[in-house]
């Protein structure tokens, strides 16, 4: 089974699924929601197959598929998978559906055309899945670049409030880090031997001063994708913007690309570098975890809140991944997938009530709870998974990337702590004002806010509620896929983990 | 005495031009015996035949190396493949020149010589046929480019530039509607282009002293100049001056910085075919004309004219970036981004390899497909008054017509350099050919440039499909079918060297060497 072109047609499939749902005729919209959705189940279904195929002990990269492309630069079409991959894989498969059922009336709001607006979704899902499964820098880079375009028209057309100034300013700011990625690609390139595949790329000898210089060309387009601290204006923009169910797909899928382009880009290709920039980067993340929880605190739009908690978020990641300690990478990128689930939970639950009230300000809620008590009781979940309760997936994450971090770096892990206690701040304060106390008068006269979760959205949150609690008790599974690429990761970056092990920290997370 | 010799003529070798300008030739013929009914089509259909016609002679001899006509005339691998693309390029020109279902009578005046405002203006505006001698003119500026391309001395590429040039002036001032726009653009491209032919033919004479100078015999075909450059006893201020000023000639055609200052008012009131024509041939034939000048008759004296050239690629990339931001007019926005290619294309001249010439080339196709149906979708956004061109009249035209706003869009994307475009391959291809050479500091203005030249771009994608239609947004033409065809060439070949740019790849750098 494991011949099986897995991540071909993994990629090609949602997008000959978005060709069908755009051809569909445009007075029936109820149909392409519904192929959109049955589309997206399917590719769900493979990646499931995929996920069981995978072999934990085996290869560092998996189901690997290689055609040529354009073979006088040396570019094939190569995918392959570890499993960091694999797991943000899982998730962007796990989430589209749930955005898709999410975002049922979402674009009838919009008087534009409902099959597009699934139609690039389902684009989005092919160009987010083509990223990850790349193993060819031209290849990552393509798609990498193209990945703008299905959300630029998602933010621009669908989106809410000032949405063209922010479809312009993501489309901008990731364009800027794209193209310094671009030269840094041709100049891998040149070095590297006229060739993009990974593998040999990571073999490949550069010069210590050329490398440094290429390093920061592919950091400065992950960090502004990811974004840490200081190239992440363009995200509360875009996140208060965009459609909830694409503002899930953007946190909670999208940025990941910038972390998992570290992990998989920056620190193989140049791990002399990758040591070198390590304090500016630690510096860079933690000023993140504070500076945008603090603003977190400040917001009264709840999608442009959630935005900065993802940034301070981000900043966890940042220091994970550049504490190179196992433990701190693998809770790093068990941090991205736990993200994805709580943040793209948050951003629905609150996409939930946006569509409710009409409006995103906390001010315009107050005692929302008592109304509607379901969903304002997924709202406390989701805003405590997003603040690493205990018990909850992102807490076993944030701790292994603090033990992590503590072994190699206490400061650093002193000050990040300081941002858990600023995240409970934001998260119990947003939930309190739009939730609790007193009720306010504007809601009971909506007859849309008496009506709580229904159906169609208790299934779009269930799944992700049950993802969130059993890996909060029982992470094994996705630890066990990550910990062998994270420790190839740091054995490129030639960083050995100090004692203890890593397998007592994820014998005590279980 | 001396038996005068007359020069070994390789007739297949010529046959395109040729062929081209037999057919120019015959153009005039038509104009003076065919009655006036028929003569739009009898044009149209000699133009097209005759440049199939000379397709096929490139195509045909497309393995030839060799200097013909005393060493006038070089037929090698640039030399052919630049006069294929020409000719392709202008083919598509050329059925924009022969649409008249969009406006009553076609884009071009009935008779360029009426006062403007007239009553005799107003009734030829409304209804009089174009004149044909349009398809005449632009057959011997195509054939002027085809020489140009593969001039083997410096005085052959003179007369080449002055038999592609004063067709175009005349061109530029046959616009329909806004005619005084038009001819001022004709004029200003007069002026200026004839300071520049001044300009060049002034470093002919510099040059010709220079290799007077050396050992050698005096004379101005490449190879003569190529063997006193690598004379080190020379001096060089004869050849440093000389070759300047040849060079400001070369890029005054190739519209970069300083001398790019015709380019947004002559692509403003030129006919929008014509401008197609310009932004996409000319630019060609001009940097056909850079390349086989720095390549073939300097490449001994790179180190003097690199630091220059590429300061002057810097600039030119910088200024077509920058005022793009600033433009209100579709037409002047597509020069500006028309200057600041010129500069990535300087990007792959300075590369001085064999990868840099085989990525230019591939650069000039990539662009000229993608800026022929750029424009022609600009044809097709019009009011009762003829095109539309100021932006805001563009906004929400995502709305009113969302199939061309697409194909825009997709244009407008490749121009942005965004990959699976022919855009992003032409980048690649000129900034990793730079990089291998160590031009890195050009990579990286290039780069930088690319970013200040994304947001008009976007911007007009903003305008199309994010904000409300105003009361103003003209409709989109229905367009003819030779409008049609070219649009979708253009569009087709913007999207499959996006995907597949490998059998082109092959073709030019199986073409990328120059005969001495």
């Amino acid at each position: 089974m494991s011949d099986f072109p897995f991540l071909s047609v993994l990629t090609v499939a949602p997008l000959v699924g978005a060709v069908v749902v755009a051809f569909l005729p445009r007075s029936r919209p109820q149909l392409a929601k519904v192929v959109a959705l049955g589309w997206s189940l399917a590719v769900l279904a493979l990646s499931v197959v995929m996920w069981v195929a995978f072999e934990v002990r085996g290869d560092r990269l998996q189901f690997r598929e290689s055609y040529p492309w354009i073979p006088d630069w040396g570019v094939r079409l190569t995918f392959a998978a570890d499993g960091i991959a694999l797991v943000m894989l899982m998730l962007i498969a796990v989430l589209v559906p749930l955005v898709i059922l999410a975002s049922w009336h979402e674009a009838e709001s919009s008087k534009r055309s409902v099959p597009v607006y699934f139609a690039l979704l389902l684009v989005l899902e092919s160009t987010m899945i083509g990223v990850f499964a790349a193993a060819d820098v031209f290849l990552f880079y393509v798609f990498f670049e193209v990945m703008l375009v299905p959300m630029y028209f998602l933010i621009g057309s669908y989106g809410g409030h000032q949405r063209q100034y922010a479809a312009v300013k993501f489309f901008l700011y990731s364009l800027v880090g794209g193209l310094f990625m671009l030269a840094a690609v041709i100049g891998l390139w040149v070095v590297g031997g006229k060739t993009f595949d990974w593998v040999a790329l990571t073999n490949a000898d550069i010069p210590t001063e050329t490398a440094r210089w290429l390093f920061l060309g592919f950091f400065v387009a992950f960090a502004i994708k990811a974004p840490f601290f200081p190239f992440h204006t363009w995200l509360p923009d875009a996140g208060g913007a965009a459609p909830a169910g694409a503002a899930a797909l953007l946190v909670g899928v999208l940025d990941k690309v910038g972390t998992f382009g570290i992990l998989r880009y920056c620190l193989p290709l140049f791990p002399e570098a990758s040591r070198w920039f390590a304090p500016w980067a630690l510096a860079l993340a933690v000023i993140g975890i504070i500076y945008a929880a603090l603003l977190a605190v400040g917001q009264n739009d709840l999608k442009r809140l959630v935005s900065y908690t993802s940034i301070a978020h981000f900043g966890f990641i940042g220091i994970g991944i550049f504490a190179f300690t196992t433990q701190g990478g693998t809770g790093a990128v068990l941090y991205m997938l736990n993200h994805g689930l709580a943040t793209g939970l948050l951003f629905l639950v609150v996409g939930m009530f946006v569509a409710r009230r009409r409006s995103a300000l906390v001010s315009d809620f107050g005692g929302a709870g008592k109304l509607v008590p379901l969903l304002a009781g997924v709202l406390l979940f989701a805003a405590l998974a997003s603040l690493a309760l205990p018990g909850t997936a992102p807490f076993v994450s944030e701790f292994l990337v603090l033990i992590g971090t503590f072994t190699v770096n206490k400061p650093v892990a002193v000050i990040a702590t300081v941002g858990m206690i600023l995240a409970a701040a934001y998260a119990l304060w947003m939930v309190q004002r739009a939730t609790q106390g007193k009720l306010n008068p504007a809601l009971p006269a909506m007859e849309s806010m008496r009506r709580d979760l229904t159906a169609r959205e208790r299934v779009v949150v269930a799944p992700l509620i049950a993802l969130l609690i059993v890996l909060g008790f029982y992470p094994k599974p996705v630890t066990d896929v990550i910990n062998p690429a994270v420790q190839a990761t740091m054995q490129d970056v030639g960083t050995s983990d100090p004692a203890p092990t890593v397998g007592n920290v994820v014998e005590a997370a279980k | 005495m001396n038996d005068v010799k007359l020069p070994a003529m390789d007739y297949a070798g010529l046959a395109p031009m040729l062929i081209v300008f037999g057919v120019a030739c015959a153009g005039i013929l038509v104009e003076a015996f065919v009655p006036r009914r028929a003569r739009h089509g009898v044009q149209l259909g000699l133009g097209l035949l005759g440049l199939v016609a000379a397709l096929v002679a490139v195509a045909m001899v497309a393995d030839r190396r060799l200097l013909t006509a005393a060493g006038a005339v070089a037929v090698d691998g640039p030399a052919l493949f630049l006069q294929g693309t020409i000719i392709v390029l202008a083919a598509m020109s050329f059925l924009l020149i022969g649409e008249r279902s969009l406006d009553n009578g076609g884009p071009f005046v009935a008779q360029a010589a009426i006062t403007v405002g007239s009553e005799l203006d107003q009734v030829q505006e409304r209804r009089e046929p174009g004149g044909t001698e349009v398809y005449p003119l632009a057959m011997f500026a195509i054939g002027g480019m085809l020489l140009f391309v593969s001039a083997g001395d410096l005085l052959t590429m003179f007369v080449a530039l002055e038999v592609l040039s004063l067709p175009l002036y005349l061109l530029c001032a046959l616009a329909r509607r806004r005619r005084l726009l038009s001819q001022e653009a004709a004029l200003k491209y007069f002026m200026l282009g004839a300071y520049a032919s001044a300009f060049f033919l002034f470093g002919v004479a510099l040059i010709y002293g220079f290799t007077v100078g050396t050992e050698g015999a005096g004379g101005v075909d490449f190879t003569t100049i190529h063997a006193a450059v690598g004379d080190s006893a020379a001096s060089p201020v004869l050849l440093l001056a000389g070759l300047a000023m040849l060079s400001i000639g070369l890029l005054f055609k190739a519209a970069a910085a300083p001398f790019h200052v015709w380019t947004p008012d002559v692509y403003q009131g030129a006919p929008t075919p014509i401008t197609a024509f310009m932004a996409a041939c000319t630019k060609v034939a001009a940097f056909g004309a850079l390349l086989r000048v720095l390549y073939v008759a300097f490449a001994g004296a790179a180190w003097d004219f690199t630091p220059v050239i590429g300061a002057v690629g810097v600039l030119t990339m910088l200024v077509g970036a920058v005022l793009a931001v600033t433009q209100t007019d579709i037409k002047r926005l597509l020069a500006y981004s028309s200057v600041a290619n010129a500069g990535y294309l300087l990007v792959g001249v300075l590369a001085g390899s064999r990868d840099g010439l085989s990525s230019t080339m591939f650069y000039l196709v990539a662009y000229g497909f993608s800026v022929v149906a750029a424009f022609a979708v600009v044809t097709l956004v019009r009011d009762p008054d003829g095109e539309a061109t100021h932006l805001s009249r563009w906004a929400g035209l995502g709305r009113r017509s969302p199939l061309f706003a697409a194909v825009f869009t997709f244009i407008l994307l490749a121009f942005a350099g965004i990959p699976l475009t022919s855009g992003f391959t032409s980048k690649f291809a000129v900034f990793g050919a730079a990089l291998d050479a160590g031009q890195t500091w050009l990579v990286i203005a290039g780069v930088v440039t690319s970013m200040i030249l994304a947001f008009p771009y976007l911007r007009v994608v903003v305008m199309m499909w994010l904000s409300e239609p105003g009361e103003s947004t003209p409709a989109v033409a229905v367009p003819g079918a030779f409008t049609a065809a070219a649009l979708m060439i253009g569009v087709v070949a913007t999207l499959a060297l996006g995907v597949m740019p490998s059998p082109l790849l092959d073709l030019t750098s199986s073409a990328a060497e120059f005969v001495r």
